[in-house]
């Protein structure tokens, strides 16, 4: 296949996950519409702490998510038995549809890669790493879904990585275009992909936080999102689970990997650039996160607030940086010394500052 | 283990009792070892270091919107120059140098004697807490969370022996009192010592990354120097073109290596969404590691540093010198030297200037060199980075270029006020347009200038970080801490077990104790299979609630309410 075939491969693939991810989302909504409809819920509900009570753990997981309705047991009259097998058809064809989308994404994702030409992993710009990044929350979405049971944030995940996507492909979409000498490297592959891996789960974990407080706000809902989301104190410990996930990894990718590269790309392990602090800051806040729930005690409310101070430095530093930074990597070099090490410059047309490419 | 030091901090937000003061003294008046004991105490309590961090956060900040000296010299001397109200005060601020002004050092110094503050105490706790037993078993297990009662038919000796050597099976600490009293024998085990081991190694690896990153900042340096193929660079302060020394940096710890640019060379890229984009930057050195020592040769590329002892050499740019000569009307050479020209552009369009002060008068000029010229609609444009078709396109000045008095000029900039403007007889533009080999005349009996030949140079950063061995070192320490104090879950298990009262057998009651900082929610999937149950299908109790009923109560996995 020519590179140009892979490039079209990849827009393809994109517009194709769009379109699935939509169909999803129709789909979940369709489930929440119907949860809408009253015994419904109750419904899941008792079906959950039926099962819930049982003595087997793994059937009270499955029951979570409200996904099990169909195996369990029906009460109420015939409507109701008819509304929660609506929600559990719709929810299960929803979880496909985003599998198939995610499949479609990953195929775009390759694409770009395969169009480069060497051959790179493809995320050389911000218009790929978008493309990375949603399909990292998308994926981790689908495989932590069970033992978090996460089923009901389904149409939030999936309208989220829809939304973004469609961003990504109207505003920051660019042609495949090599890799910058500094940027080839293989610290870039681990350095990206831990930092993606970690932005997912992030904003994962943040998207959960946000959740809490508003339920928090509303204790009483029992439509909607607000309804079908886990208590308090589940939202609580899930998002902070997650977040004790990611922190990790984000150590590894912005206090590891990127100071090795940064050394041996253009000397300084550690230069204070825009990128850097910001990077820095987001592992501040998100240590004080940590830290604030093990030993100040911070559940709840402020472990949320901090987990969303988290995510906007977080997102800060990806967009923020790149657009509106007036000192960036290009420091690097003595003033006009456009030279091979100042990946920002070539790095195509996102303005985009360096390496750090998140 | 950290809960009980903090129960010995006080309580957040709330000011710890103050001291009991002897009668003689007023009420309110405190001694000056209280009020230090009352500050340190302020210091090391864990709101204190919360809040330092956030303030951490927060400092630097500015030095992500200031353009900082020593990130970029040249924006923040532009910035300086363009906010002539404001650049004082950021000045005394130390904005232009956040991260080693005062306040920013304040925060994190404070940080580190409370880091320290919390560790010393709580590697002491820990220490004692290695070395003692589990806790007694509590006398109601019921309350625990999780916990379960049955009956088996087992005596009680029996049971607790399983127990024991289940649970010592399983990596538990064990303590058993088998002491048959009313309330029966009991084993307490517990497991998952390391979490706090890895909190303070974290915690300890944050000291050591913090101080091998100021050993760098202190005793390193960077330089940047650029060198023309076929020239030589000896490691010495005088031959660089900038250079970044840390505060306590010594001159006699350079390394006395010394090289030369035999040759740079590029690929350009001819075709494609890459076109005219450079790659496979490689410039070939020879190098000698001291003087006496032998000559190497060494390739030095883009993220392939050469290392030489503790400093480390790095390719971090490129561009064009082009030779210029410039002779008066006799002939004789006043000027001929390979002139860098810095890049404006990504194809490598440069900026230069030479001045030739033998010249009489002194002849400047100043212009741009095109590596492949191409002339579209009229308009001179540069094509591509590679010099294909390279050109030289510059403007003369005569007269008194400054460099007379003495006083420092830049070499990339000419002073043009006591040297005007050459232009034709008839007053009209006067441009130099030459390529390689040519020579033009210069108006006004000026002499001639001969364009050479190109030379490609290199920019070449020089870099001593001493510690970054240290820092490396620290984050990978902290992160393995980090994943133990995050995943090592710790627990207690205690089984209980006493003669049952009628029909032999025993009745038992197992209770599991979770610590973990995920929340008040025991994590009920995160063991697995639950532990609870398998302690007590091990011990022979009953899988399905059989005897009296597995109390399961208080797991509040699954409260949809
Ligand atoms: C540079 C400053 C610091 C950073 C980046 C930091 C970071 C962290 C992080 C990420 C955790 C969470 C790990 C976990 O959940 O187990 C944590 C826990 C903890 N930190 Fe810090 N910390 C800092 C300073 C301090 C200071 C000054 C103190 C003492 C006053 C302290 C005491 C503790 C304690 C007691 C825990 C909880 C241990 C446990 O979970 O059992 N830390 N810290």
């Amino acid at each position: 296949m020519s590179d140009t075939a892979w490039e079209m491969l990849s827009n393809q693939a994109v517009g194709a996950a769009g379109i699935v991810y939509f169909l999803a989302l129709l789909a979940h909504l369709v489930e929440w519409a119907a949860l809408r409809q009253p015994g419904a819920v109750e419904a899941t509900r008792a079906t959950a702490s039926t099962t819930g009570a049982g003595s087997t753990a793994s059937a009270a997981r499955a029951a979570g998510g409200g996904v099990a309705v169909a195996t369990g047991p029906r009460n109420g009259a015939g409507d109701t038995g008819q509304a929660s097998y609506r929600v559990a058809l719709f929810g299960r064809l929803g979880l496909l549809l985003t599998v198939v989308a995610l499949v479609a994404h990953g195929i775009s994702l390759v694409g770009r890669g395969m169009a480069a030409d060497p051959n790179r992993v493809p995320w050389g710009n911000m218009y790929e790493f978008t493309l990375a990044g949603t399909f990292v929350v998308a994926l981790m979405y689908v495989v932590v879904r069970r033992r978090f049971r996460l089923d009901w944030m389904a149409p939030l995940v999936v309208g989220f990585v829809l939304a973004v996507l469609m961003v990504a492909v109207i505003w920051l979409h660019s042609p495949v275009a090599p890799l910058t000498e500094a940027l080839n490297s293989y610290w870039l592959v681990i350095h990206v992909v831990s930092a993606v891996i970690a932005t997912g789960a992030f904003t994962l974990g943040g998207l959960l936080s946000l959740i809490y407080l508003v339920k928090e706000r509303r204790p009483d809902a029992t439509t909607g999102l607000l309804g079908r989301a886990p208590s308090l104190a589940r939202l609580d410990s899930t998002s902070y689970r997650i977040h004790a996930f990611a922190f990790p990894v984000w150590t590894f990718a912005v206090l590891i990997t990127g100071p090795i590269w940064a050394h041996e790309a253009w000397s300084r392990y550690w230069n204070w650039d825009p990128k850097e602090v910001w990077a820095f800051i987001t592992w501040v806040v998100y240590a004080a996160y940590l830290h604030a729930r093990t030993t100040a005690g911070w559940r709840g409310r402020k472990a949320a607030y901090l987990a969303l101070l988290g995510l906007a430095t977080l997102w800060f530093n990806f967009i923020g940086i790149n657009y509106f930074s007036t000192t960036s990597q290009h420091s690097y070099a003595a003033p006009a010394l456009v030279g091979p090490a100042e990946p920002g410059a070539v790095v195509a047309g996102d303005g985009d500052p360096g390496p750090r490419l998140l | 283990m950290s809960t009980d030091v903090e129960q010995t901090q006080p309580a957040a937000g709330s000011q710890p009792e103050p001291p009991q003061a002897p009668p003689a003294r007023r009420p309110g008046e405190l001694g000056i070892r209280e009020m230090g004991r009352w500050s340190w105490r302020q210091l090391t309590s864990m709101r204190t270091a919360l809040v330092l961090l956030l303030l951490l956060a927060l400092a630097a900040v500015p030095g992500s919107v200031v353009p900082q000296d020593s990130v970029d010299s040249l924006a923040a001397s532009r910035w300086r120059d363009s906010h002539t109200t404001l650049a004082p005060i950021y000045e005394r601020l130390g904005l232009f140098s956040v991260y080693d002004s005062p306040w920013f050092s304040a925060i994190y110094l404070l940080l580190v004697v409370s880091l320290i503050g919390c560790i010393v105490p709580r590697t002491f706790v820990y220490w004692r807490g290695l070395r003692a037993k589990p806790p007694a078993a509590p006398r109601n297990l019921a309350r625990l969370p999780e916990h379960a009662a049955y009956r088996v038919s087992a005596s009680p000796h029996t049971v607790l022996e399983d127990a024991r050597r289940e649970l010592r099976r399983r990596r538990y600490r064990v303590r058993v009192d088998d002491d048959a009293g009313p309330e029966g024998g009991w084993v307490a085990a517990e497991r998952g010592y390391l979490r706090e081991a890895g909190n303070l190694l974290f915690h300890v690896s944050v000291i050591v990354v913090m101080v091998g990153f100021g050993l760098g900042g202190l005793f390193g340096y960077q330089g940047g120097v650029i060198v023309i193929q076929g020239t030589g660079f000896a490691n010495n302060l005088s031959q660089y073109d900038d250079f970044n020394p840390g505060s306590l940096f010594d001159p006699t710890d350079m390394e006395p290596f010394s090289f030369t640019l035999d040759e740079f060379s590029a690929e350009w890229i001819e075709s494609g969404a890459g076109r005219g984009m450079a790659r496979g930057f490689q410039a070939g050195l020879t190098y000698q590691e001291s003087p006496d020592a032998e000559t190497e040769q060494y390739d030095l590329r883009v993220n392939h540093p050469l290392s030489i002892g503790d400093t480390d050499v790095f390719l971090i740019g490129h561009g064009y010198a082009p030779v210029i000569t410039v002779r008066d009307t006799e002939g004789e050479v006043m000027y001929s030297q390979p002139v860098v020209f810095l890049p404006q552009d990504q194809g490598l369009l440069s900026y230069g200037v030479a001045k030739s002060t033998l010249s009489e008068p002194d002849v400047g000029l100043e212009g741009l060199f095109y590596p492949t010229y191409v002339m579209i609609d009229g308009d001179p444009v540069n094509v591509m980075g590679d010099d294909r078709n390279p050109t030289l396109s510059m403007e003369v000045f005569a007269g008194d270029l400054g460099l007379d008095d003495g006083s420092p000029q830049s070499i990339y900039v000419l002073d043009k006020d006591g040297a005007p403007k050459v232009t034709e007889e008839d007053g009209s533009r006067y441009r130099l347009d030459l390529q390689p080999g040519q020579t033009a005349d210069l108006p006004d009996d000026l002499g001639s200038v001969t364009f050479e030949g190109v030379e490609p140079w290199t920019r070449v950063q020089i870099s001593q970080t001493p510690g970054k061995e240290i820092a490396l070192a620290g984050v990978v320490l902290a992160l393995i801490g980090l994943l133990g104090s995050l995943f090592i879950r710790p627990r207690r298990i205690w089984v209980r077990a006493r003669k049952a009262d009628q029909g032999g057998g025993s009745m038992v009651e197992v209770a599991v104790l979770r610590r973990s900082s995920a929340g008040p929610e025991p994590d009920d999937e995160d063991a697995g299979p639950d532990e609870l149950d398998k302690l007590v299908a091990a011990l022979g109790g009953p899988a399905d609630g059989t005897a009296r009923g597995a109390g399961r109560a208080g797991r509040a996995g699954e409260d949809e309410s």
